[in-house]
C-alpha cells in the first residue's frame, strides 16, 4: 500500500450554466481524502457538498481543476468499481426483496450465484440485517431500509463509500443508533468514507476530518483535523474535546455565511 | 368485498333510471296498444297524439301507461325483458347444445371476442413499442407523440370503414384482419401513453445509481425501467382492451358484416328490433367487465408476486 490518497481534488471548479447565468456550484476546491479516512462535509443547502461527492462519483464532470479517485479518473475508478454511493432516499425497489435489492448492483456487475449469495449474507450481516434478506422495503422500518441501502452499497467491495446525507431524514434515535453503528462498520472494514451532514454533532462524532463548506460560490471555508479517538463512544459527545471541535464548526460555519450577509 | 355495497348501490340507482325511463319512452307506443284493444284514449288517434307532448299523455291516460311495460317491440325495454331475450339468446341455446349456431349471443361474442384479442394484442405491442421509442429517443418523442395524439382524434367510425375496403382491396379476405386493425388503432394508444409514464417513472436519484455501477442501457431498462412501469401497464391495459372491444363493435357496424355483437346491433336497428340492440349491448357490457376484471385480477397477482403488500 502506498500513501497515495483516496481522493484528491486540486482547484477543482463546477459551474452550472443556467437559465438564470451560471452557478457556481464548486471554485477552486483543493482537499485531499487519505486511504481509511472518514470526512465529513458540513455546510449550509447550496454550498457544493452533494455536488462535490457527485464529481467524485463521476455523476457529473467539473469545469476546471483536477480530481482524482484512488489515482485515477472519476471515471476510471467507477469502472474499477472504486466507491459506493448512498443516497439520502434509500431508494429501494419496492418489487425486490432486501436480499434482492443488495444483489442488484452484483447482477449487474455479473458476479457468479454463489458469490452473490455469499455476499449478500456477508454485508447484510455487516449492517446489522440477518435474517431480513426475504423481507420486502415497505416492511422495514426507515432506518433499516437505509441500512440496507448502505449494505447494497458494500457488495462488491469498494474500498470508498461515498454518502449524501444518509441518516437526514430519520428521527434522532435511529440516527444516533445509525451513527453507532457507522463507526463500527468504518472500523471494522477500514474504508474511506466520505458524508454528507446538515448535522454539526454528527458530524464531529463521526468525522476523522471535517470540511467546512460555504455557498455562492460553493468552497472550503475550513478543514478541521479531529483530535477524537478513532474509538468513540457516543458519550464522548459530552467530552471537553468533542465541545470543542463543534464550537470550531460553528465558528467556521458562520464564518462562512458571514460572506454573504 | 367492502366496495361491493356501493356497487350495488349504483346499479340499483342506474336500473331504477331504467325502469322510470320506460313509461315515457314507451307511453306512445301503449297507447297505441290499448287503442287497438279497445280501451278509451284522450286524444284518440295516434295521428293526432303526435302533436301531444309524451306527459301530458301520460297525465290524461294515466290508467294505460302499464302497458307499456309489456310490449313485443318496446322502443325502450325492460331491464326484464333484455334479460330475458339475454337469457333466450345464450344461456337456453346453450342448454339446447346450439351455443354456437348463428342465432345465439353467445357465438357473436365469441367472434367479437376473437377480433379483441387480436386488436388487443396488435395494440399492446405497438403501444409499449412506441413507448420505449418515445422514452429513449428524442426524435421519436417529436415526430411520434403528436402522431399518436391526432390518430385518437379522428373519429373511428370515419376511419372503419376506410379499413375495411382497404383491407378488402389489399385482398384480406379475413374479416377479422380490418377488425383487428380498428380495435388496435382504439387499443394501442391508453397503452402508450402509460407506458410512456411508467418507463419515465424512476427518479433521477433511481438512474444515477445505476450509473454507478457502470449499467449498460439494457439493463437499467430491464432492470429499473421497466419493471418500474408494470403498474402503469396494468392500469393502461385495462383501459386499453374496452377500447380494444368497443373498436371492434365499430368494425363490425359497416355494412356486410354478419356476425359479432356489432352486427347484430345494426341488424337489430336495420329490422326494427330494439331488445336485439339491447341485449347485444347488454353482452357487450358483460363481455367488457368480464375482460377488465380479469385484468385486474392479473394485476393483483403480479403487483402481489412483485411485493406489493400493504
Ligand atoms: N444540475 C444542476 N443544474 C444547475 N444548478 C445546479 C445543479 N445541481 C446543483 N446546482 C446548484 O449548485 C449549487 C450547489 O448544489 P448542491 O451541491 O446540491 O448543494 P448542497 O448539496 O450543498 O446543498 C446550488 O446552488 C444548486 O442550485
Ligand atoms: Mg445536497
Amino acid at each position: 500500500m502506498t500513501d497515495e490518497p483516496a481522493i484528491e481534488a486540486r482547484d477543482l471548479s463546477l459551474t452550472f450554466e443556467t437559465g438564470d447565468g451560471p452557478v457556481h456550484a464548486l471554485k477552486d476546491v483543493t482537499l485531499s481524502i487519505g486511504k481509511g479516512d472518514f470526512v465529513s462535509f458540513i455546510g449550509p443547502s447550496g454550498c457544493g457538498k452533494t455536488t462535490f461527492l457527485r464529481c467524485v462519483a463521476a455523476l457529473e464532470e467539473p469545469t476546471g481543476g483536477t480530481l482524482t479517485v484512488n489515482g485515477m479518473s472519476p471515471d476510471e475508478a467507477r469502472r474499477a468499481r472504486a466507491y459506493g454511493y448512498v443516497f439520502q432516499a434509500a431508494g429501494l425497489y419496492p418489487w425486490r426483496t432486501i436480499a434482492g435489492n443488495v444483489r442488484l448492483p452484483l447482477e449487474i456487475m455479473g458476479f457468479s450465484r454463489a458469490e452473490m449469495e455469499e455476499r449478500i449474507e456477508r454485508v447484510l450481516d455487516l449492517v446489522d440485517l440477518q435474517g431480513f434478506g426475504r423481507k420486502y422495503p415497505w416492511q422495514l422500518s426507515g432506518g433499516m431500509q437505509q441500512r440496507a441501502s448502505i449494505a447494497r452499497a458494500l457488495a462488491f467491495d469498494a474500498d470508498i463509500l461515498l454518502m449524501d446525507e444518509p441518516f437526514g431524514a430519520l428521527d434522532e434515535i435511529v440516527r444516533d443508533r445509525l451513527n453507532e453503528e457507522l463507526l463500527s462498520l468504518w472500523s471494522r472494514t477500514g474504508k474511506t468514507i466520505g458524508f454528507v451532514t446538515h448535522s454539526i454533532p454528527e458530524a464531529v462524532y463521526l468525522s476523522t476530518r471535517i470540511v467546512v463548506m460555504s455557498p455562492r460560490p460553493g468552497r472550503i471555508t475550513d478543514v478541521i483535523e479531529s483530535p477524537l479517538p478513532r474509538e468513540r463512544p457516543l458519550d464522548i459527545r459530552d467530552s471537553r474535546e468533542f465541545i470543542e471541535v463543534a464550537h470550531r464548526v460553528r465558528e467556521g460555519l458562520r464564518a462562512g455565511h458571514g460572506d454573504v450577509l | 368485498m367492502r366496495g361491493f355495497l356501493p356497487v350495488l348501490a349504483v346499479l340499483a340507482a342506474i336500473l331504477a333510471l331504467w325502469v322510470a325511463a320506460v313509461a315515457p319512452m314507451n307511453a306512445r307506443q301503449a297507447l297505441d296498444v290499448a287503442e287497438r284493444e279497445g280501451a278509451a284514449v284522450t286524444p284518440a288517434e295516434s295521428r293526432t297524439r303526435f302533436e301531444t307532448p309524451v306527459l301530458t299523455l301520460m297525465l290524461r291516460n294515466s290508467g294505460e301507461i302499464w302497458r307499456g311495460y309489456g310490449l313485443e317491440r318496446p322502443r325502450l325495454p325492460t331491464p326484464w325483458q333484455v334479460g330475458q331475450e339475454l337469457w333466450a339468446t345464450t344461456g337456453e341455446m346453450a342448454l339446447e347444445g346450439r351455443a354456437f349456431s348463428k342465432r345465439s349471443l353467445i357465438y357473436h361474442a365469441w367472434i367479437t371476442l376473437q377480433s379483441t384479442f387480436w386488436g388487443f394484442a396488435l395494440g399492446t405491442v405497438v403501444g409499449i413499442a412506441g413507448a420505449i421509442g418515445i422514452v429513449y429517443s428524442r426524435t421519436m418523442e417529436l415526430s411520434v407523440m403528436p402522431w399518436a395524439i391526432i390518430s385518437q382524434t379522428i373519429p373511428i367510425v370515419a376511419l372503419a370503414p376506410m379499413i375495411i375496403v382497404l383491407s378488402s382491396q389489399l385482398g384480406i379476405e379475413e374479416r377479422g384482419v380490418p377488425k383487428a386493425v380498428i380495435s388496435a388503432y382504439l387499443c394501442f394508444f391508453p397503452v402508450l401513453v402509460g407506458m410512456v409514464k411508467g418507463l419515465r417513472s424512476p427518479t433521477a436519484e433511481q438512474l444515477d445509481l445505476l450509473r454507478t455501477y457502470s449499467a449498460s442501457g439494457m439493463a437499467s431498462f430491464l432492470k429499473l425501467r421497466l419493471p418500474a412501469s408494470l403498474p402503469y401497464l396494468f392500469t393502461s391495459l385495462k383501459i386499453g382492451i374496452a377500447a380494444a372491444l368497443v373498436g371492434t363493435i365499430v368494425g363490425e357496424l359497416p355494412t356486410g358484416a354478419i356476425s359479432g355483437l356489432g352486427a347484430r346491433i345494426l341488424i337489430g336497428d336495420q329490422f326494427g328490433t330494439p331488445l336485439a340492440i339491447w341485449s347485444a349491448l347488454a353482452a357487450a357490457a358483460i363481455l367488457a367487465g368480464v375482460l377488465v376484471t380479469l385484468l385486474g385480477w392479473a394485476q393483483a397477482v403480479t403487483l402481489r408476486r412483485m411485493g406489493g403488500g400493504r
